[in-house]
């Protein structure tokens, strides 16, 4: 008897490389990506149970090629033709070239899925859910959970995106020069935004859902492993990745016992997941040292300097400054202006921290958005205009669509009473 | 994001619509629906009977109060809603507007984001 959670480890680590055998072999993503899912679905009931095969890839590539070629069958006398055709050719022969040859097609293959799943026909959440699917090997009904939506709408959101990549005329090739470094861009922040959406569920009780952001950090790992050293994107996605650990390292100390919200400044450091400190830090600074910069790494190179701090009164708030500084001129983006705010205001003073968020004002993109309300009334507090600080938490909490952030600026906002 | 898409009717205006208008809603709603059904995006609706069929239990500070017909002396009522998981508010305002309602005057589509919920079948 094998552990389901080991069992379901392989699965998901193998999944991308069987479709990618099956998609080679016969040019229909949508189909081919049906057949997998159903052969992992199989196995995840019989392995268990039976064991592991001598070669589960091959297993898996033999069971998702029986699923095609009986859908076939049930098709057109057209496809019959090419069911028997595929028929006539054992899968297994297809995984099974030289190690290293199969070793480096398993690197193209999996990225060239990933580039196919953030194709940029799709929305950022098809392109999050074929990504979860495809590539992380979840299955509907647990991306489906994750995201607090009914599985038929996911399953059909899946299959909407199959279809707009099928119509786009996407192939499974790899893309080269500048749009390669454009579609990895895209694959960066589709990881970026799972990793987002399980560390703060964008709505709904739970601030957090942890099987995302496990998920975001694997497969983020695995992008840094596929890409050469010398990549213009291993910078930046190694910076993703260290930006992912130290920010899932403070993930006990992010919410009470009563599931309410604990800021930054009053998490109990101490209880931050050292491991992931170190691994996050230790990256961030090999990585700042010998890449090109880019603000994934700023934002990592920000949380690193948070992680080495004890406490919020102890922190280099000037370095932060510089970094966001930087950070804000890289990547221009109001949320960054909020963020250098609350370090302006730390090394220069509260007033001119304010300063800074009046230039926000008239900002459409922030405009009505809790968080200026919710930096304002921190500002204000330290400047000491209590009553003004009180309003503006009650604005920014009237503001978020949160419960948990409502429930915390709700609290500031008594607090002031 | 979540958002319900109200339906803000007024019971005077549906009242004025002529038969083929009143059929162009239906065939709308069921045409929004198929679409958004087909992208992913439908979790669900609910339409409600008309306000008149209301009862309404008011705080009192004591006892409630039960009284016949809706809480407020109001010209629109909600009357029914779409509930749908999209890429932004400018997604969900976009699809408010492919709404059957939004081409009739004194017709209204709020679009409101949510917030928490539980019990669904999700």
């Amino acid at each position: 008897m094998t552990s389901t959670t080991t069992v379901e480890d392989l699965l998901r680590t193998l999944a991308p490389r069987v479709l990618a055998v099956l998609v080679r072999r016969h040019g229909q993503f949508g189909a081919c990506e049906d057949a997998v899912q159903e052969a992992l679905l199989a196995a995840a009931v019989q392995w268990p149970a039976d064991g592991v095969p001598d070669e589960p890839a091959g297993w898996l590539v033999t069971v998702a090629g029986r699923r095609l070629t009986d859908q076939w069958r049930s098709e057109s006398a057209r496809r019959r033709r090419e069911a028997a055709d595929a028929l006539r050719r054992p899968y297994h022969e297809l995984i099974t070239p030289s190690p290293a040859e199969e070793l480096d097609r398993h690197v193209d293959d999996t990225l060239t899925l990933l580039f196919l799943c953030c194709h940029p026909a799709l929305s950022a959440p098809s392109q999050v859910a074929l990504t979860l699917r495809a590539v992380g090997g979840l299955t509907t009904e647990q991306i489906a959970r994750a995201f607090l939506v009914p599985e038929t709408t996911m399953g059909q959101r899946i299959s909407r995106a199959k279809q707009k990549i099928k119509e786009a005329g996407a192939r499974f090739a790899m893309p080269d020069g500048p749009e390669r470094a454009e579609r990895l861009t895209v694959v960066l922040h589709v990881l970026y935004l799972i990793f987002n959406e399980g560390y703060t569920a964008t709505s709904g009780p739970d601030l957090q859902q942890v099987e995302l952001a496990r998920e975001a950090i694997r497969l983020t790992r695995e992008v840094r492993g596929l890409l050469p050293a010398d990549d213009p994107a291993a910078g930046e996605t190694a910076g993703l990745l260290a930006l992912m650990l130290l920010t899932d390292s403070r993930r006990a100390t992010r919410t009470a016992a009563d599931g309410s919200l604990v800021p930054l400044a009053e998490q109990d450091r101490g209880r931050w997941d050292a491991d992931l400190v170190r691994e996050g830090t230790e990256l961030i600074e090999h990585t700042m040292a010998t890449a090109a910069l880019g603000p994934y790494q700023l934002q990592a190179a920000i949380a690193a300097v948070h992680a080495e701090a004890p406490s919020t009164a102890a922190t280099d708030w000037d370095q932060i400054l510089v970094l966001y500084e930087i950070l804000d001129r890289l990547a221009p983006n109001p949320m960054v202006t909020l963020n250098r705010a609350i370090a302006t205001a730390q090394v220069r003073g509260p007033q001119t921290g304010l300063a800074l968020l009046d230039s926000l004002d008239a900002d459409k993109r922030l405009a009505g958005h809790h968080r200026l309300d919710a930096v304002r009334a921190h500002l204000l507090e330290l400047a000491g205009d209590v009553e003004a600080a009180r309003e503006a938490y009650t604005r920014a909490a009237r503001r978020t669509v949160s419960l948990p952030e409502q429930r915390y600026l709700e609290g500031q906002a008594a607090r002031l009473r | 994001m979540k958002f319900l898409l109200i339906m803000q009717v007024n019971p005077a205006v549906l009242d004025a619509l002529t038969e083929e208008e009143s059929n162009s809603i239906g065939a709308g709603h069921e045409n929004f629906m198929k679409t958004i059904r087909e992208s992913g995006e439908f979790i669900g609706t609910q339409a409600l009977a008309d306000p008149g069929n209301s009862v309404t239990v008011r705080g009192t500070g004591g006892v409630p109060a039960v009284t016949d017909g809706p809480f407020l002396e109001a010209k629109e009522f909600m009357g029914g809603y779409y509930m749908v998981d999209v890429e932004s508010k400018e997604r969900a305002v976009e699809l408010a507007t492919q709404i059957p309602d939004a081409k009739f005057s004194g017709l209204a589509i709020e679009v409101r984001p949510i917030m928490f919920e539980v019990g669904f079948d999700m």
